[in-house]
């Protein structure tokens, strides 16, 4: 594994919930010094009292760091750009903010105090627990999106990013009325005051990054630094539970330009783990498995939110399109060939690449004679294998028979064979020819064609597809059709 | 057969007269072909002067025989060198009788056309050996109606025949997905019937669509085992089809497209097709260009829906629409379209007077109309479709009960080329109209007026259609001697007449029937109870005849019957139901003389065991209707049936089931023979004319 791929992997471990490893991990990777600091130096509230608080706390000290960073103007060089837009915002209203928001916290404090006093006490009372975690992870979950939107009125050109936190916002019905009135106010201000491009993309990432489900501490960190680099590795982060195994972007259209493409080498395709344990380094296929796992390293990893599952993107009108590319030079998939075609998903490229470019490991314990590369695919044909009564000349088996039909109609000389107890002739008088015919692959003008999409893994093998035999097309002796015949 | 060519010592010519066969000659299997010549040229040392004619020569002499078995056979035997080229050059044969079918085809060697229909048994040794023996040059194959073959031997077939373009297996109703699996590596086959195989599925005719790319027609009529699925891969598959007959299937919407969009479909045929949908014919708006025979019956497919498929294919030629809906001024008015449109058939719809007068004025082209069964003609409505469409050739108005003389008189006026009329029971027609006919259609060739008002001066009239092949006057009450006489003097061409049930008809009518008309092949004397011997020996003149039928004709005897078995030698088929007086006498000079009878109706008369014997020895008898037969016992009919050769079809009466040995009976099934247990009353008497008009009208009222 390249040292790249280490990163990729401390990141993808560095997942939400064990945020209180922050400054930890960031002295350890130095991304931001700054904020190295500044966590020392503006914690006013640092939780040695709360320890069971502490992730979520101390990220929304830092996102609380963030906003005070702004007001104090401080000369760091990521927010610099705020010096500029320093009127463009009312500092009442933001103190307002603030002043609520540090109620907010307080009310908090006290929810955990008393629960950890509880916990202490009557750890059997599991219910009533719960109902607390449940109150102080809403409360929480307030704060942040107030704190975003606070952050948010520092920035002009955000309507759009304001008016969707506007609408988060209004199941919390006590912040609501506040904040929608600042956002409000904010937006005419805004309104007036143009700004450079390159300044408001980079503050779209920082929203991004601040309203990512309030979440991502790390995805904040990337955002901030601005580096272009970083996305593909946020990329891995993604979700993997994805179920859906197709490959790509067929249904979609999307002009070349309009998404971002990413390409991840041939080695972090098929690594075999993508969630590291920060403490001991063990590897996991699923965000989940790892959460579970960082209990066993402690208390503070035990918190409902620690153990939350991380939260999609809830402004996904901000994140650009993202597309992925295949490492396989002259693969269709891949964003150097002609008709390039992205894949979707990591999961996609995952699949694709697997399916396409290695070997097929895996072999059916049925029949012995389909192999796959996915073990998801072998999975999946061996709970049909040995069912399937719907049987091509070629050999290959459906399970329905429109789907033969469908295979028949499209591949030339391909017959439907009977099965052997009736008519055993069939199939083997009709190997001579077969060989000949196959190479002859014609593209019918069945208008359904897509009906054998199903089929494709299974003649790929045979090399049906390969480009040398399009140029054999043959549409069954069109040219006799001239004759008087009849 | 083979027996009966060494056994009569005449000459060759008039032997062969009277052991012929049909379409084969069958000889000894083995030895000289021909051991009776052998004999004579041992005895004559001089050169056979026929030997030196040049093969090409006997060749263009035999094709001009082509159309008579009996003339071939006479001149195969005339010599050695004329037995070959005969044996060479035939290309056709039917054989009756399986067993001699190895000699038959050692003997012809360049067949290309085999029909074995109507052969109840055909093994797979049978196929085998057709592959075998004339694969190479065989093109046709005729199975229809076969059975007890399985897809080894088609597989023989197509194994051996390798230029097969056509093969019928219509009615074979044992062929299976896998004969049909043998058929598809028939790679060059052309046409394919596969009517009522009820046991094919999609997988069969899958094989058969890879297989057979060439297939020019197709015929699945009646195949209910089929799904789209199948169907829409023969349109994807058989791109070349020009003739596809999908009637009485499942097919549905789904694959209607692809058919259509066959680039040379020609003729399509969608009879009963149930589960085709007006919705979906409604999107078929473009059509085939290449369609010209269009027939569809479907009586859930809405006006709309047909003018729209109907619009579209513009070179149609020829348009069936039967059991329709009433045939609106809609979609005849989407019928202007079509500038080669000749023929119409609109069998059994409902018609409508606007619908009538838009089909005149968006067709004027017709040759062919026919209106068979429908409802609502007006004369209103047919006199102006007529007056457009002045070329009509054809026209059929049977059973137009609501058309008046107006009608028959603009048909007559504005058609004058009408070749074929057919009107039976146009009720309402007065006698008057039919003199018409006779003035001002003299090109009529076929004219069908059974059951109208014709009395003789309508007959006298039509008697100047001097070109007129086939007359049908039964049912005319009103018709007698005077009228047929006429028709015997001024029409020397007929072919056919029916006289079903003419009351008035005597001996008199007939034999000016007889000398008038040489080239007569089909009479219909049924009920013409006055006709007696004089009139069949009359009718002996006529040479060609090959369908007789003196259904109760009681006073018809033996000496007519010989009569006519020597002067027509063709008899083909023969009624002579509930004619008493026909005893054995009769029966024995018919079985030795009229050796081509292939259907009789023995019924009522006084025929015992000795006569069914005799007609036992007709190889070629196929049907054998023996019901209320007095004389006959169930030893004689056993000894009968045991006689036959090859597969038979009798009709007996159920009483016999229990007299014959159940022994018996199954094994003569397994020989081929199928028995019909008929289970009728005993009715002697002659049903009156008078009455039984009586009664048939009632029910045409009551209907």
């Amino acid at each position: 594994m390249n040292s790249k791929f280490k990163r990729v992997a401390e990141y993808a471990s560095s997942s939400p919930q064990i945020m209180g490893d922050t400054a930890r991990k960031l002295s350890r990777s130095q991304p931001f010094p700054l904020f190295n600091s500044s966590s020392v130096n503006y914690d006013p509230r640092t939780t040695p009292s709360f320890p069971e608080m502490s992730p979520l706390d101390s990220r929304s000290q830092t996102l609380c760091l963030l906003s005070n960073e702004v007001k104090k103007q401080d000369q760091s060089e990521p927010i610099s750009w705020v010096k500029s837009q320093i009127l463009d915002w009312d500092p009442k209203v933001m103190l307002n903010n603030l002043s609520f928001l540090e109620q907010k916290i307080h009310q908090v404090q006290d929810i955990v105090h008393s629960i950890a006093n509880q916990d202490s006490q009557f750890s059997n009372q599991e219910n009533e627990l719960a109902a607390h975690q449940q109150l102080v992870t809403a409360d929480l979950t307030c704060i942040i999106i107030q704190l975003i939107s606070t952050a948010g009125t520092l920035l002009p050109s955000m309507k759009n990013s304001l008016t969707t936190a506007n609408t988060l916002l209004e199941p919390f019905g006590s912040i609501t009325t506040p904040s929608s009135i600042c956002f409000n106010d904010n937006m005419q201000q805004n309104e007036n005051v143009p700004l450079e491009m390159a300044k408001a993309s980079e503050f779209d990432e920082l929203i991004r990054g601040l309203s990512d489900c309030g979440t991502e501490g790390d995805e904040l960190i990337k955002c901030l630094k601005n580096s272009s680099s970083e996305v593909a590795e946020s990329a891995l982060i993604e979700d993997h539970d994805l179920k859906e195994a197709d490959e790509g972007a067929d249904g979609e259209n999307l002009p070349p330009g309009s998404y971002e493409v990413l390409q991840l080498e041939k080695e972090e395709i098929l690594a075999p783990h993508t969630h590291f344990c920060m403490i001991c380094g063990k590897g996991f296929k699923r965000d989940a498995n790892l959460r579970m796992h960082m209990r066993g390293h402690g208390d503070e990893y035990k918190s409902a939110a620690a153990l939350a599952k991380p939260t999609k993107d809830l402004n996904s009108e901000l994140t650009p399109i993202r597309r992925y590319s295949c490492p396989f030079i002259g693969c269709k998939r891949n964003k150097d060939h002609k008709k390039f075609l992205p894949l979707k998903t990591i999961l996609c490229v995952k699949n694709h690449y697997k399916r396409s470019h290695c070997d097929k490991k895996y072999t059916c314990s049925r029949c012995h004679t389909k192999k796959f590369s996915v073990l998801a695919d072998l999975k999946t044909h061996e709970k049909h294998c040995g069912r399937d009564k719907w049987l091509c000349s070629c050999g290959t088996t459906f399970s329905r028979k429109d789907k033969l039909f469908g295979h028949v109609a499209l591949f030339q000389g391909h017959t439907p064979a009977l099965p052997t107890d009736e008519g055993k002739a069939v199939g083997v008088l009709d190997h001579g020819n077969e060989n000949e015919e196959k190479a002859v692959l014609v593209k019918s003008s069945l208008d359904d064609g897509a009906n054998v999409l199903d089929v494709r893994g299974d003649d790929d093998e045979r090399g049906l597809f390969s480009l040398m035999n399009f140029d054999s097309f043959n549409y069954g002796g069109f040219d006799e059709f001239s004759q008087p015949g009849f | 057969m083979g027996k009966s060519i060494t056994l009569h010592s005449r000459t060759c010519v008039s032997e062969a007269m009277e052991t012929q066969v049909p379409g084969v000659v069958f000889t000894k299997p083995s030895g000289d072909p021909c051991p009776l010549k052998k004999h004579r040229f041992s005895e004559d040392p001089k050169p056979n002067l026929f030997d030196s004619l040049s093969e090409e020569l006997l060749f263009l002499i035999l094709d001009h025989l082509d159309s008579n078995d009996l003339d071939k056979k006479s001149f195969s035997l005339v010599c050695r060198s004329f037995y070959g080229a005969e044996s060479r050059h035939r290309r056709t044969l039917r054989p009756l009788r399986l067993d001699l079918m190895p000699a038959v085809l050692s003997r012809y060697l360049s067949i290309s056309h085999i029909d074995l229909s109507c052969r109840h048994r055909v093994s797979d040794g049978v196929l085998a050996w057709i592959a075998i023996a004339v694969g190479p040059s065989l093109l046709s194959i005729d199975l229809s109606r076969s059975r007890s073959f399985s897809h080894f031997g088609l597989g023989s077939l197509a194994a051996g025949c390798l230029s097969l373009v056509e093969i019928n297996l219509s009615n074979t109703n044992d062929l299976s997905d896998a004969s049909a699996a043998a058929i598809g590596r028939l790679r060059n086959l052309e046409k394919l019937w596969l009517a009522n195989c009820k046991l094919l599925t999609d997988m069969g005719i899958g094989c058969i669509a890879v297989g057979c790319r060439k297939l020019k027609l197709l015929s699945l009529k009646f195949c209910l085992g089929l799904t789209d699925l199948g169907i829409g891969l023969v349109a994807v598959k058989c791109r070349e089809i020009r003739n596809l007959d999908l009637s009485h299937t499942t097919v549905t919407n789904k694959c209607l497209p692809a058919i259509i969009q066959l680039p040379y479909l020609e003729k399509l045929s969608l009879v009963n097709c149930h589960y085709l949908e007006k919705e979906g014919l409604l999107t078929l708006k473009l059509g085939s260009k290449s369609l010209e025979v269009l027939d569809i019956n479907c009586p859930y497919v809405g006006d709309d829906a047909l003018s729209s498929i109907v619009k579209g294919a513009v070179n149609l030629r020829q348009l069936i629409l039967a059991h329709c809906v009433p045939v609106t001024d809609r979609l005849a008015n989407s019928l202007h379209r079509l500038a080669k449109l000749e023929t119409m058939k609109l069998e059994c719809c409902h018609m409508t007077t606007p619908g009538l007068l838009a089909l005149g004025s968006s067709c004027n082209s017709l040759k062919e109309l026919s209106l068979v069964k429908c409802f609502g003609v007006t004369d209103e409505g047919l006199s102006f479709v007529v007056s457009k469409n002045k070329g009509l050739t054809k026209l059929d108005i049977t059973c137009c009960r609501t058309i008046t003389d107006i009608s028959i008189a603009s048909i007559t006026s504005s058609c004058t080329s009408l070749m074929s009329l057919r009107m039976e029971s146009c009720i309402l027609v007065s006698k008057h109209a039919f003199r018409m006919i006779g003035e001002h259609c003299p090109l009529l060739e076929e004219l069908d007026l059974t059951d109208n008002h014709l009395d003789n001066q309508g007959l006298k009239s039509i008697s100047n259609c001097r070109k007129l092949l086939i007359l049908k006057i039964g049912l005319c009450m009103n018709v007698n001697d005077e009228g047929i006489i006429q028709i015997g003097r001024g029409c020397p061409m007929l072919q056919e007449l029916d006289l079903y049930r003419s009351i008035g008809l005597t001996d008199a009518g007939v034999i000016a029937i007889g000398q008038g008309c040489p080239m007569l092949q089909t009479i219909n004397l049924s009920y013409c109870t006055e006709i007696t011997d004089n009139a069949l020996r009359s009718l002996s003149k006529c040479p060609k005849l090959n369908t007789l039928e003196l259904r109760g004709c009681f006073r018809v005897s033996n000496y007519g019957l010989v009569a006519i078995a020597l002067g027509c030698k063709e008899i083909v088929k023969l009624d002579i139901k509930k004619c008493y007086d026909i005893t054995d006498v009769g029966m024995v000079p018919l079985a030795h003389l009229c050796s081509r009878l292939r259907q009789i109706n023995l019924s009522y008369t006084s025929v015992s065991d000795i006569g069914l014997l005799a007609l036992a020895s007709i190889s070629c008898l196929r049907s054998m209707t023996i019901l209320h037969l007095s004389e006959l016992t169930p030893n004689g009919l056993a000894t009968a049936l045991l006689t036959f050769g090859g597969s038979k079809k009798v009709k007996l009466n159920l009483s016999f089931k229990s007299l014959l040995s159940q022994k018996l009976i199954t094994h003569l099934e397994e020989r081929g023979c199928i028995f019909q247990w008929m289970d009728r009353a005993f009715k002697a008497e002659v049903d009156d004319n008078e009455v039984w008009k009586k009664r048939s009208q009632d029910l045409v009222t009551v209907v």
